[in-house]
């Protein structure tokens, strides 16, 4: 009978590590915190000198719904227009004209970035600071504050990016 | 014999690691004998939700808490008749007048009897009402917001406790009066109680579309204790039924003189009857006085108005409309199966349960059975209107719900157990111990046509050893009984928070999808609110500054604020410019004498500052939302009252 038990034990230990399969090996706690430490500060390698926020990307088109989006030679006026106020009540608290605030400004943002990162990153920001490597950059340069989803739909989201046109 | 436990353990312990290796889908038919576990069947994987909602009333909390079936966890308290510090309800200015009353601000009640709206008699999930037994008052609760949306106070009752019952089209919210009292009150001798006092019973109607509560009429009836109501169902609806003790009208050491008759009543009153009466003129108006508080959720605010009249009825004005059937032993529930053809008279000081037919009363009334009348009330023949007798073997019968497969279920307060019987053999087919002193219990849909037969809570009055023990003051326990075999299997324990009296469940699919994720800003009709930042100020008038003032992560804006002076009444108008789920902020001032406020996405709060010292003050967010969390925090100067500082504010300047 005791033989039977032990025998258990071990399956069931065996079964732990089948189930859990991360389990680590117990060793000093010292050393795994040292570890933690050192995987934050590490994150992530920056690809490039220049910082995450003046780098031009313009093949990127980021991780979310919008994968296709070319603007018109004309700027859409009433759509910006629209656009003005949905980033009045939606953006502004976070993103000013001009000026680096919690985080940057959209002035010029076409001339860096892809309409569609841009899309993605309003309508899918969570995903967007996990998967996107620009964005997960930028997240670090911006003091780890994060962009809030707003919720917009597709359309605002648009109607936002016709009036960075025309800043 | 040591080695034999160990190994039936590690068997065990292999069987719950088959399981959390399995599909997660819970059912795990195939396990097996080990399938059966209790420890299985509450359990509720990580990341998985319940199959239930339980809404358990906390008593002298004032709360409702929301709990997940059969996982036994808490997932909300919600506050209503209480300063609630958590969310700064009963503190904010928009929900200070929630719980203003006819005595002036009333901060607590004692909240007893939850009850979901129904359409056809089954649940459908828009509201819920609660009842105040203290000061008498009626909430309804959102059940999208999960918010207190509204609170009518009672005039002429005292001791709101049989309340707040649906009707099943939600047509009325039913409030009796458990004490009775002089109507209109007036200064008069204790001892004159019997002949004088009455018992009023408040029919409150409820607006189909907006859930609005309106006193339509109070029926005054003889001065007896009105414990428990139920409506009638199917071919009983339009029927109300109040269970009564102290029809002796006695006025003092109730204990023993309110238990001198061998049997109280059960007080049958078509309230169709009345309303009809009411609608083509009777019933006469008297002045009251009672409050009658809104929250409206597009202005996140809160108004009470006080309303000045009442329209009653005297119960021998409405011949054919009020019976009573007489019942063993000071009944305390009074419950009314599925069917809508039985009522269960709960006997509190009997071992057996009473079952009215709702049939033979119509019989009895028809071919005039009665055994003499009550202040003019025809008392029907008790052998006329019983259907059967439950011998039950417990002692101390206080509350029936039913599964809907044919089956009720009665706890027995005094022999500590929960009964399964059958409907119309009255054959009692199992006993189960609750741990300890059983109050109530619930079966989600229970109080309805359509009951889901699948777990019974029992919510006991003891706790005793149960759980780790945390001074002399325990939480009340409760118990989840498995019911969906023939026998009843007890499968967990959770501790409860204040004292659930009553509680209602619900799939969880009935509310799932109307949960409210946040409120949208562009609807924001808040007076103060501001809906871009830039609309952002400080406005003085007199001695009173409004600060508008918004929230996103994570800063408020703005964050400095130059110019207020001593003697100031500031008011924080916040507005939280998130509009994603479950992203609040808060607000907290130093010296300020309330509590924080916690800001849901889109809505506007407003939180009272009286600084009484000069200095440079902060605030700061309460709620951790984001790494920057501890960042959000800004400075108000205040200058002594004679100081000419200007008013200014700015964030990032």
């Amino acid at each position: 009978m005791k033989t039977l038990s032990k025998t258990l034990v071990l399956i069931l230990s065996m079964m732990l590590f089948a189930c859990g399969g991360k389990q680590e090996k117990k060793s000093d706690g010292f050393s795994i915190e040292r570890k933690k430490t050192t995987e934050q500060t590490e994150t992530p390698v920056p690809v490039s000198d220049v910082k995450a926020s003046e780098r031009v990307e313009l093949s990127n088109k980021g991780v979310g719904p919008i994968t296709s989006l070319t603007f018109n030679d004309e700027i859409d006026q009433a759509m910006a227009t629209k656009g003005k106020e949905v980033y009045d009540q939606m953006c502004l608290a976070c993103h000013r004209i001009g000026k680096k605030f919690i985080g940057p400004a959209p002035n010029g943002i076409f001339e860096r970035r892809s309409p569609e990162w841009v899309m993605n990153m309003i309508l899918n920001p969570e995903t967007m600071v996990k998967e996107d490597a620009l964005a997960k950059e930028l997240l670090v340069e911006f003091n780890g504050s994060p962009m809030a989803n707003q919720n917009l739909t597709e359309e605002e989201a648009r109607a936002v990016l016709e009036y960075f046109r025309t800043l | 014999m040591k080695n034999y436990k160990f190994y039936v353990l590690s068997i065990m312990g292999l069987g719950l690691l088959f399981h959390s290796c399995g599909d997660g889908t819970g059912n795990g038919s195939s396990n097996g004998a080990l399938s059966s576990s209790a420890a299985e069947k509450v359990y509720v994987a990580p990341g998985e939700q319940d199959e239930f909602y339980a809404f358990l009333s906390g008593g002298y909390s004032g709360n409702l808490t929301v709990y997940g079936l059969p996982s036994g966890r808490m997932f909300k308290e919600i506050p209503v008749f209480s300063q609630f510090p958590t969310s700064g309800y009963g503190y904010s200015e928009e929900t200070k007048p929630m719980l203003n009353t006819s005595h002036g601000f009333v901060p607590w009640d004692d909240l007893h009897h939850p009850d979901i709206s129904q359409t056809n008699g089954e649940l459908d999930g828009r509201w819920i009402f609660v009842n105040g037994n203290n000061t008498p008052r009626i909430a309804r609760v959102s059940l999208s917001t999960f918010e207190t949306e509204e609170i009518i106070e009672i005039p002429n009752s005292a001791g709101n406790h049989s309340s707040a019952f649906i009707t099943e089209n939600t047509e009325y919210v039913i409030a009796g009066t458990r004490f009775s009292v002089p109507v209109p009150q007036r200064d008069m001798p204790i001892n004159e109680y019997k002949g004088n006092f009455k018992g009023a019973l408040s029919f409150i109607s409820v607006d189909p579309e907006s859930g609005r509560m309106d006193l339509k009429f109070q029926v005054l009836m003889p001065g007896f204790n009105y414990d428990l109501s139920h409506p009638g169902r199917g071919n009983s609806h339009g029927w109300h039924f109040f269970s009564t003790y102290n029809t002796e009208e006695a006025n003092s050491l109730m204990e023993v003189n309110s238990s001198q008759n061998d049997k109280d009543f059960i007080a049958a009153i078509n309230w169709q009857k009345i309303e009809e009466f009411v609608n083509n003129g009777g019933g006469s108006t008297m002045t009251a006085e009672f409050a009658h508080n809104v929250y409206d959720e597009e202005s996140h605010t809160g108004t009470s108005t006080m309303i000045n009249e009442v329209l009653t009825v005297n119960p021998t004005d409405v011949p054919g409309a009020i019976y009573f059937l007489p019942t063993p032993k000071s009944p305390h529930g009074c419950d009314v199966d599925p069917s809508g053809e039985y009522i269960i008279g709960a006997g509190k000081l009997s071992a057996d349960l009473t079952v009215h037919s709702f049939t033979k009363m119509l019989a009895a009334i028809e071919a005039e059975k009665f055994d003499g009348e009550a202040y003019g009330i025809p008392i029907i023949k008790f052998e006329d209107v019983m259907a059967g007798v439950v011998k039950s073997g417990g002692l101390g019968p206080l509350h029936t719900e039913f599964d809907g497969k044919g089956n009720a279920y009665t706890t027995f307060f005094i022999s500590s157990e929960v009964v399964k019987w059958e409907l119309g053999s009255w054959e009692v087919i199992d006993r189960k111990p609750t741990f300890y002193s059983v109050g109530h219990l619930m079966i989600p849909g229970g109080n309805s046509r359509k009951p889901f037969g699948q777990y019974v809570v029992a919510m006991n009055k003891i706790t005793k050893d149960r759980y780790l023990p945390t001074g002399p003051e325990m939480e009340h326990s409760a118990q989840i009984y498995d019911i969906s075999g023939e026998k009843m299997q007890l499968i967990y324990d959770f501790p409860t928070h204040g004292e659930p009296h009553y509680a209602a469940g619900c799939p969880a699919d009935l509310l799932r999808a109307n949960s409210k994720k946040f409120y949208r800003i562009d609807e924001n009709k808040h007076p103060y609110a501001i809906t871009s930042p830039d609309q952002a100020k400080v406005e003085r008038n007199g001695k009173e500054v409004h600060i508008y003032m918004s929230t996103i992560r994570s800063h408020f804006t703005p964050d400095n604020i130059e110019g207020i002076k001593v003697g100031d009444k500031v008011y924080f108008h916040i507005t939280n410019h998130e509009q994603d789920f479950d992203v609040p902020h808060g607000f907290s001032m130093l010296g300020q004498n309330t509590s924080e406020i916690l800001v849901m996405p889109g809505q506007t709060k407003t939180s009272l500052w009286e600084p009484k010292k000069v200095g440079v003050w902060p605030f700061y967010c309460t709620d951790f939302c984001s790494a920057l969390h501890q960042e959000m925090q800004g400075y108000v100067r205040v200058s002594p009252a004679n100081s000419n500082i200007a008013l200014s504010w700015s964030l990032g300047e």
